[in-house]
């Protein structure tokens, strides 16, 4: 097995996915995680030179709705569909309050 | 040991749109709980964002009035991080090719001037609101996909003070372009503090800590001055500031732990497939630029070089567009502008804090004003009946008309005031005496008694000159 990814750092990303796995999970995934990544590296062996980053893949520009609010009056239906509601709200389990400051 | 200090600022602004950034729900406040949402905002499988023009035009213009360079090739970015508030576990930001970069504002500290650096600033949309009781949170998203722009300093701010004129720079001149509210208390702008100490000499930055729950232009001040002492004495002390955020405590204004920061962020950017890529051309950026609104720094300058205000005066006046607006056009109705200023500064603001309202929800109007005040330039009426048309002209009323009604006509003529003054003279001979034995308050007391026959309306500079003429022959 090349070492392209190791155990550590197929915990840390399955921490950052909120996934928790036993170790012989880690054993087993981090040989295939290491496979696709090198799978992946032969795009590498394309040469780039000289070649602009490509940020998309669309070959479309400028696509923009004008500033217009229009409510489709969904809310109940997505409400009906999340685990729990109540009063609205969607109803999830208690979280510490760390939330992102964008 | 002597030290220095860098802050860095990272300032949120909720744009006024009427639609969300990537999704046509209304932006509104005080909805009932997701009521302006729909599957894009819910992050549904398969939905496919738009991006809102009026968001892209909004970036355009901060960084315009942010003096920045507007990126014309830009894109957007996902930024990914679980969290219930965060529908589709990644927020739709810029990381890459930011909108705008390398802007500053000028500021002034104690009458020195400054320019603080802005490295960049992006457009963005804010999560949804979490809240939190016993056993369950709730989840609302309404302002899942509100419009956010990001301006983030560089490390140009030496001191909370700097900051403080900072953050009241930034907020004035976004103000003014009215793409937002930028109200702190009421979270249409938000703000995120670092800071550090370091030796003077020492090239290298020090540990930065964050500081969080800085609910006001005070409050950010007086965390910074708390966090700035303690990193001294930590250093001062042989000991090592570590990297971490803390909670600024209003009741008591210190700084307290929350949370060591293990590592640098692990958000995985990358470019936003769902969205294309934006070309602004020089046309679009022209056509905005042409359209903004006159700014702060430059009224100032033309309320003191060309109306000769103070810079004190200046400087109230453009706190808000709507109360600069306001006075130019009650000194465009020829209003004296020192009355203007004094009369927005003192009864208009006095009125608009007693009654918890700003200036354009109310009946105030600059024809108004300036009518009032070209009524205490002629004489009409006196400054003291001027209260009572304040009162009136702030229910609308058309002062004009009002004075007539009301008969509050400033008595200014000498030809009716001198039979009052002869009258009250010849029932007064004591006061006369004593005027003459040199009591010059006699003459007080006798305006007074003109006064009281004229019910108040007598010119007193009229009457005094009559007074004095009539005393002395």
């Amino acid at each position: 097995m090349a070492n392209r990814i190791n155990r550590d750092q197929v915990q840390h990303v399955a921490g950052l996915a909120k996934l928790e796995f036993t170790d012989a999970q880690l054993d087993a995934f981090t040989p295939q995680l290491d496979d696709i990544i090198g799978l992946f590296e032969t795009l590498s062996e394309v040469d780039t030179d000289g070649v602009e980053a490509t940020n998309n893949v669309s070959d479309q520009l400028n696509v923009m709705r004008e500033d217009v609010a229009d409510n489709w009056g969904q809310s109940q239906a997505l409400l009906k569909n999340a685990p729990d509601a109540a009063r609205g709200f969607i109803k999830v389990p208690a979280i510490i309050d760390e939330s992102e400051d964008n | 040991m002597n030290f220095e200090t860098t802050i860095g600022l990272e300032v949120h602004i909720e744009l006024k749109t009427n639609s969300k950034i990537f999704s046509p729900s209304p932006v509104a406040y005080g909805a009932d709980p997701n009521a302006n949402t729909n599957v894009i905002d819910f992050g549904y499988p398969g939905v496919l964002p738009t991006t809102n023009k009026g968001v892209v035009a909004d970036g355009i213009i901060a960084a315009l009035a942010l003096h920045a360079t507007v990126e014309q090739h830009t894109h957007f970015d996902r930024k990914n991080y679980f969290y219930p508030d965060n529908p589709k576990a990644y927020q739709i930001t810029q990381s890459d090719k930011p909108i705008g970069h390398d802007g500053w504002v000028e500021v002034d500290v104690d009458g020195v001037k400054k320019k603080i650096g802005i490295s960049e600033m992006h457009i963005e949309e804010d999560a949804g609101k979490n809240t939190h009781e016993r056993d369950y949170s709730y989840v609302d998203l309404n302002r899942q996909g509100t419009p956010l722009i990001e301006i983030v300093s560089k490390p140009d701010i030496a001191s909370p003070a700097e900051a403080y004129a900072y953050l009241e720079a930034l907020r004035q001149r976004i103000q003014f372009t009215g793409i937002s509210d930028v109200k702190m208390e009421e979270g249409s702008m938000r703000v995120d503090v670092n800071i550090s100490v370091r030796p003077v000499g020492q090239e290298k930055f020090g540990t930065k800590t964050e500081l969080k729950n800085l609910n006001s232009f005070n409050y950010v001040q007086r965390g910074l001055e708390y966090e700035e002492k303690r990193q001294q004495q930590v250093l001062m002390s042989g000991g090592a500031v570590q990297q971490e955020t803390r909670r600024f405590d209003e009741k008591t204004g210190e700084t307290i732990l929350m949370r060591v920061k293990a590592g640098a962020d692990d958000y995985r950017y990358f470019p936003e497939p769902d969205l294309p890529a934006l070309n602004i051309s020089d046309d679009w950026i022209k056509e905005l630029g042409d359209a903004m609104p006159e700014m702060p720094t430059k009224r100032r300058e033309r309320y003191v070089n060309e109306l000769g205000l103070t810079d004190y005066d200046a400087m109230v006046i453009t706190q808000t567009k709507e109360m600069s607006d306001f006075f130019d056009a009650t000194v465009a109705l020829k209003a004296d502008p020192k009355m203007a200023a004094n009369y927005l500064q003192g009864d208009v603001n006095a009125y608009l804090n007693d009654n918890h309202v700003d200036l354009q929800a109310t009946k105030l109007k600059p024809a108004n004003l300036a009518g009032m005040i070209n009524l205490i330039s002629d004489g009409t009426i006196s400054s003291k009946m001027a209260k009572k048309v304040f009162k009136a002209i702030t229910n609308g009323e058309e002062p004009k008309a009002f004075v007539e009604k009301n008969g509050l006509v400033q008595l200014s003529d000498p030809a009716k005031l001198q039979p009052i003054v002869d009258d009250v003279l010849q029932s007064n001979p004591q006061s006369i005496e004593d005027f003459n034995n040199g009591k010059k308050r006699a003459v007080g007391f006798l305006v007074g008694q003109i006064m009281k026959q004229t019910h108040g309306q007598a010119n007193p500079q009229v009457v005094n000159k009559l007074l004095m003429a009539a005393l002395q022959q």
